[in-house]
């Protein structure tokens, strides 16, 4: 690993200041479980680390049933999990920080870490860059993509979003803070994940010396909500696909639903389509599965990840009906 | 075999043999405080590093180590792959060793092997062997043979046919301590090697040629392993390189222990094995002929070849067979617990339960009738008694159904079952056993534990034949200074250790008792030690606690040695007794959940009915079959050693993508060890491989018994299993 300057700010300001104008002058760090796999990897090697663990106003967790939860980045995995409020609120959330079975990654990861992490695509741990390419020629397309996207997938980028948060958190419409040189600005974290177009950009939309610093989700009035991934192990693992869903039922028909799958596209993937299916509908076994249908209607599978459509399309429907029978919250 | 001095004890005199006894080093292991080779951090260390080469075919036209050399902290370079004499060094796979650096700091030797610089010539390479038809101009022919009349007996109006295609990828020993050593000179002729091996008194020796040094100048030290599994017997490319670091280093211990990655890209992997077969029986189940065409690979080099049909195959009436082996620029293979059987398992226990199906007969029953092609009659008889046991524990009878799972609902139960054999005889050890003055006893030998309960196995044999408790008795293990033992392959060291402690045991303790016998008016062979005393046969009032019979010693310690050899004529039979023999059985049943929206399987419970002969500690042994139980979920439903096709790379060379079951993915674990009269006479026999064999064979089975048809290859991932499902399942 390159020798690298290790800083320490107390405020979010003093963070930023230290940050460089260019990706890869300079790292944000918080828990360090993804950033400094990638720093042993030589993926990345930053000339200065930026920790937050002193910047006191990065932690806690507030809940309002007026306005709602605000989750400060350096909150921990362990943390959104021993909360009661979350528990009673949100049990989506829980749900998603459940899917990280590691202690140690529940300890040290912070939900901001979990948001910003980066692609776990192979080719690009392996050192060909971000778009997975030798010699300008992509290797996903023709290479082992068994766990690339299906969605979203026409190129130059393949790789999925790993976050297990962020479906949720979009389907429950939450925005994030971002604390940049001029200020602070607001930005829905539907905005917040973007495709590159390049090996230099990012996956999400932050300049070089911004940085998240909050995430704010509405309240849940009324709102039945799940998560469902689909995990081929119990120990830690990635899913292979997931879905996040979001609906208010008014008479026994869904009203404004919200569909977001995970683990499918480079960016977590609401899905208008599945949506458009819901809205209106009792939530049955024949809904729900025709919601999942149309959620992978545009699927385009690589020569490998066909399957990933009808796990995709599984847990869609799975996450509907265990929305509908989790109940709302008051 | 009575009355050899030697001879086990009678079942009614074993007071420790056979009981359920804990690890000796368990609290040591489970505190921490068990160091092993990568907890070796003595003074003045410095850490070793190796470039390797991201190519999988290339020659190597230049290295230059300059800048590396002038990193601050660097402290020796080894050059590995050494141009300037002809040939041109040529890699045959990514990850192999291109030069090793020796510096102050992990970090700084990182950086260091990033600056030497390497000119590569690139060449064509093959890494993905599975479809044979690409594979043309790597292949090989390995084995054809024939038996009988298979075409024949495959024409017979009266037999049923089945067909099938199965396979087991490369899959990686992937051990939890990975490869390597702390090496230092003490002196400039003599080397000290902490290693992670499976041979403490047999590996010296590879370091003394390439370092021009005596064999019997290395030291080498091993108290414990973070497992081995067959890929721990050479000192490695890197262990010479780390010895030469050190001596350019004046001697300085060096550190090098690969790297995760390179645990799994170099330093063992399991040949794969893939085959079309057909399988034909009478209506009545009797096999009658078995035809394939099977291949694989293991690197550039050859691999094993599975013993297809197994373990049927000496007796099996008609058969015929191919195998080809694929070169690949994979890396080099290595034995991997039980080497080419899971492969051979997979592949005829997997056609014989489609056969089976197609019989629309039990397969537990189809094995019943067929268990006399077993390679003998003990064997024939041991299948029997076992699959009897196994079904029990399993519910056989209530739980299993006919293709498919018929019930209502998503998910799918089903069960599989396999059986397996291995042999498991001893190999050659010695040791030396210590009775002295103040009580204490001690037995040496340049053993080594894997974790299997080698220590622990040592210890009750050493006690049961003193009368002694098992924490009476000190072992001492791990160097290469005691007497020499085998190293530990092929299910051995249980006989070996066994065989060479008890006759050392016994040795110390004639002598002992024809010190002793005088201070107590009596004649040796009329003493017994027994419950920590010694005492006069028949005489209550002659006995001594163990303590005050060592003080009649007086200021002289007995020394004994004891020895196994490999093998012994009938005639040293009579002196040196028969302890141990070989050849095992055993049956496996596997209970399975799968998700047919999803494809995953989840594990209800394995079940194992395993013989291994006398057993020493039935609390170990039975550990062994769990581990094996374990190893074998996840070589069934995770592992594989992924290939890129463009890079000639490993595209999982890390614990996240190259999967590994945790503890709630295995199930619940039934296992039942043959014990008492019909398997108690044949001596002790090895344990560590056998249970390994059949768990991809028996999951694969309970999967197709859920789904109603095959899963071609392992790992049962949800991509294959819904294809499978989709193809002609009963989704
Ligand atoms: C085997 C394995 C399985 C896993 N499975 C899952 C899973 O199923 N689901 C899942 O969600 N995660 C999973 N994880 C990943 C884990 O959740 C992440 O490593 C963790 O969330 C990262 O948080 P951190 O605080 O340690 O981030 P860090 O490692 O500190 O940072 C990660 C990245 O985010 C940036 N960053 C961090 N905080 C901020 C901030 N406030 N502003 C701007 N940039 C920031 C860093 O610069 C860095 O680039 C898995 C990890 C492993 C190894």
């Amino acid at each position: 690993m390159q020798a690298f300057e290790y800083a320490r700010p107390t405020t979010a300001e003093a963070a930023v200041a230290l940050l460089g104008s260019q990706w890869g002058d300079s790292e944000v760090l918080a828990g360090g479980t993804d950033l400094v796999s990638l720093m042993k990897d030589y993926v990345v090697s930053p000339k200065r680390l930026v920790s937050l663990k002193d910047i006191k106003s990065l932690g806690g967790i507030e809940y309002k049933p007026k306005s709602g939860l605000r989750l400060g980045a350096t909150v921990t995995f362990q943390e959104l999990l021993d909360s009661p409020e979350i528990a009673r609120n949100y049990p989506a959330l829980v749900q998603a920080a459940q899917g990280v079975t590691s202690p140690q990654i529940r300890s040290r990861g912070t939900v901001g870490g979990d948001l910003c992490q980066r692609p776990r695509c192979w080719y690009f741990r392996l050192g060909y860059g971000l778009l997975a390419q030798s010699d300008g020629k992509p290797l996903v397309p023709d290479g082992d993509n068994r766990y690339h996207a299906i969605l979203g997938n026409e190129g130059p980028a393949y790789f999925v979003n790993p976050s297990s948060l962020a479906p949720i958190l979009i389907a429950l419409g939450a925005k994030v803070r971002v604390q940049g040189q001029q200020g602070v600005r607001e930005v829905s974290l539907h905005n917040f994940f973007i495709t590159p177009k390049s090996a230099e950009e990012r996956e999400y939309a932050l300049q070089p010396n911004e940085m998240l610093t909050d995430i704010l989700v509405p309240p849940p009035e009324g709102i039945h909500m799940a998560l469902y991934e689909v995990r081929q192990k119990e120990a830690l693992d990635w899913p292979l696909a997931a879905a996040a869903v979001a609906f208010k039922l008014s008479g026994g028909k869904v009203d404004d639903p919200r569909v977001v799958l995970g683990h499918v596209a480079p960016v977590p993937w609401p899905s208008l389509e599945a949506e458009h299916a819901l809205e209106g509908n009792t939530v049955g076994e024949a809904s729900a599965d025709e919601a999942g249908k149309a959620a992978v209607s545009r699927a385009t599978p690589l020569s490998k990840n066909a399957y990933k459509v009808k796990l995709a399309h599984v847990a869609v429907k799975r996450a509907i009906l265990a929305a509908a029978k989790g109940g709302a919250n008051a | 075999m009575a009355n050899c001095k030697y001879d086990w004890p009678e079942a009614k005199d074993r007071k420790l043999i056979g009981k359920r006894i804990s690890r000796i080093d368990g609290h040591e292991k489970a505190s921490g405080r068990a160091r092993y080779t990568f907890d070796m951090n003595p003074g003045n260390l410095l850490f070793g590093k190796i470039l390797r080469s991201p190519y999988a075919h290339a020659k190597i036209k230049s290295v230059d180590t300059s800048e590396a050399e002038k990193l601050p902290g660097v402290v020796s370079v080894v050059v590995m792959k050494p141009v300037g004499k002809e040939p041109q060094p040529e890699i045959q796979w990514a990850g192999d060793e291109i030069a090793a650096v020796a510096a102050t700091r992990e970090e700084i030797a990182e950086d260091a092997i990033r600056k030497i610089k390497v000119e590569y010539d690139p060449l064509p390479f093959f890494v993905n062997e599975e479809d044979l038809s690409q594979a043309e101009g790597h292949t090989k022919p390995a084995v054809t043979e024939k038996k009988g009349d298979p075409e024949k007996a495959f024409q017979d109006p009266d037999v049923v046919t089945s067909e099938g295609y199965y396979g087991v990828p490369v899959i990686t020993h992937c051990c939890l301590e990975t490869h390597g050593h702390v090496v230092d000179w003490p002196d400039s002729k003599s080397l000290r090697v902490y290693a992670s091996t499976q041979g403490v008194s047999a590996i010296g020796g590879q370091f003394a040629d390439p370092l021009e040094i005596r064999a019997d100048d290395v030291n080498i030290i091993c108290n414990y392993v973070g497992g081995g599994f067959g890929s721990k017997f050479a000192v490695d490319t890197w262990g010479i390189a780390a010895a030469k670091l050190s001596k350019s280093a004046g001697g300085k211990p060096v550190k090098l222990l690969l790297e995760r990655d390179h645990e799994l890209l170099v330093a063992g992997a399991r040949p794969s094995a893939f085959a079309k077969v057909r399988v034909a029986a009478k209506k009545d189940g009797t096999l009658v002929a078995w035809d394939s065409e099977s291949w694989g690979t293991g690197g550039m080099g050859g691999s094993g070849v599975p013993p297809i049909p197994y373990p049927f195959h000496d007796k099996f009436p008609n058969f015929s067979r191919k195998h080809t082996f694929v070169s690949t620029n994979i890396g080099p293979s290595r034995a991997w617990r039980a080497p080419n059987h899971p492969q051979a398992c997979l592949i005829t226990m997997g056609a014989i339960d489609d056969l089976a199906a197609k019989l629309n007969m039990d397969p537990v029953e189809l094995l019943m009738k067929n268990a006399d092609l077993a390679p003998d009659p003990t064997l024939a008889k041991y299948y029997r008694e076992e699959l009897e046991v196994a079904a029990k524990l399993a519910d056989w009878h209530k739980n299993w159904h006919p293709r498919p799972d018929k019930t209502a609902g998503t998910v799918k139960r089903g069960l599989g079952v396999s059986l397996h054999t291995w042999g498991g005889n001893p190999h050659a050890g010695n040791c030396a056993v210590s009775i002295h003055p103040d009580g204490s006893v001690e037995v040496k030998l340049g053993s080594q534990d894997l974790g299997t309960g080698t220590r622990t196995v040592i210890a009750i044999v050493v006690a049961e034949t003193l009368g002694l408790p098992v924490d009476a008795v000190k072992v001492t293990i791990g160097d290469s200074k005691y007497p020499p033992d085998g190293p530990s392959g092929g299910s051995t060291t249980v006989g070996g250790v066994s065989g060479s402690t008890r006759r050392g045991a016994v040795n110390a303790r004639d002598a002992f008792f024809a010190a002793i016998a005088p201070a107590l008016g009596a004649k040796p062979e009329d003493l017994e030690a027994v419950d920590w005393h010694v005492r006069v046969k028949g005489n209550a009032a002659k006995t001594l606690t163990w303590k005050q019979a060592c003080a009649k010693l007086g200021v002289k310690s007995i020394e004994a040695t004891g020895a196994q050899k490999p093998r012994y004529t009938t005639e040293e039979q009579k002196t040196e007794c028969v302890l141990n023999s070989g050849g095992v059985g055993g049956v496996q049943i596997a209970d399975v959940s799968v998700d047919t929206e999803t494809g995953i399987v989840r594990m209800n419970r394995m079940v194992a009915a395993q013989d291994c002969g006398l057993i020493i500690d039935l609390k170990t042994a039975e550990s062994q079959v769990h581990g094996a139980l374990i190893m074998g979920v996840c070589y069934a439903l995770y592992e594989e050693k992924i290939m890129d096709r463009q890079t000639g790379r490993m595209l999982n060379p890390n614990m996240e993508f190259y999967k590994l079951a945790g503890i709630g993915d295995v199930g619940e674990l039934v296992v039942h060890m043959m014990t008492g009269p019909g398997y108690d006479e044949r001596g002790v026999i090895g344990l560590g491989e056998p249970p390994v064999i059949s768990p991809g064979a028996a999951i694969s089975n309970a999967v197709a018994n859920a789904i109603g048809v095959r899963v071609p290859t392992l790992p049962l991932t949800p991509d294959k299993v819904l294809a499978a499902i989709e193809k002609g399942g009963m989704a």
